[in-house]
């Protein structure tokens, strides 16, 4: 049978792997979104095997809010970008300056 | 032990997925592997006996995600040389960063050996008749009856939203009106022109 700790190991490799991601693909808005994306799963991994280890079912329930949210962040972000696209003709996060941020 | 084996061959094919979904070359290759990794997560928790939330990844995320994922890669014209442009440069804080994360989150599960925590109930499996999806629904639609329905609310508001902002409408496009032929009345329509009449030939 699978540990608490080996399910919980993973979701940090998991986890890690998304932020190195965000750090190597810092200009690409859709490989940044992807990779919060990444970062949403390892956190179910997380609410899954406690939930599980705990004999909890509100966990799973937590997880179930979390793909819904997910969802519908990861769609409006891609709205987002295709409008940005469309003004700017580039989706490099370099180009975004007109805040001055 | 099979579920072990299973475990471990399936953790392998999530990293590499993984570190094929921050690594690629091509985004479209990088969705894909995001797929890949959302297939493999899905098996890894149908072996924690969590089959609904698993069924629910596969249709949800694979099914619609990253397809929307995928429509938008495709869509858009992107110049990749330019976004690889200093891929290396930051790569070294990233891969720093990431294994103190993975020293941290590993080196306490495993030196508190398991948190503390009692993990004996998912020790065993549950008994043939005990049904994953039962047991969400059960509490789903009655602790949780209000957050649910706030979460449809959310995924309205993405409709919604992501509809507003994409739809566009191109000029000299010819299309019916149909508040504007609802409201018309009769005096924006018909004129009543007094002449005089025609004589008789």
């Amino acid at each position: 049978m699978i540990t608490l700790a080996q399910m919980l190991t993973l979701s940090g490799i998991l986890f890690s792997l998304s932020v190195a991601g965000i750090f190597l693909n810092r200009k690409n808005v859709i490989l940044l979104l992807m990779c919060v994306e990444l970062l949403l799963l390892a956190a179910n991994f997380n609410f899954i095997a406690f939930s599980r280890y705990l004999g909890d079912i509100n966990g799973q329930v937590f997880v179930f809010f979390i793909l819904t949210v997910a969802a519908a962040e990861s769609a409006i972000g891609l709205a987002i970008l295709v409008v940005l696209f469309r003004e700017r003709r580039s989706i490099n996060v370099e180009d975004l300056n007109t805040l001055k941020g | 032990m099979l579920i072990q084996a299973l475990f471990y061959v399936f953790a392998a094919i999530l990293v590499l997925a993984a570190l094929g979904v921050i690594s690629a070359r091509n985004p479209v290759y990088s969705a894909l592997a995001l797929v890949m990794c959302f297939v493999t997560s899905a098996a890894i928790w149908l072996l924690i006996e969590a089959e609904f939330l698993a069924v629910v990844l596969v249709l949800v995320y694979v099914g619609a995600v990253m397809v929307l994922f995928l429509f938008v890669v495709m869509m858009l014209d992107i110049n990749l040389a330019e976004l690889r442009q200093g891929f290396t440069r930051f790569a070294w804080l990233g891969w720093l960063t990431a294994l103190a994360v993975i020293v941290e989150i590993v080196g306490v599960v495993w030196a508190r050996g398991g948190l503390g925590i009692d993990a004996s109930h998912g020790g065993t499996p549950e008994s043939a008749t005990y049904s994953n999806t039962l047991e969400l629904g059960s509490v789903l639609y009655t602790k949780y009856a209000y957050p649910l329905e706030l979460a449809a609310m959310v995924l309205l508001v993405a409709i919604v939203a992501a509809i507003s902002l994409t739809m566009r409408r191109r000029a000299g496009l010819k299309y019916q009106d149909i508040d504007a032929q609802v409201a018309v009345r009769r005096e924006d329509r018909v004129r009543l022109v007094k002449m005089a009449a025609e004589k008789r030939p």
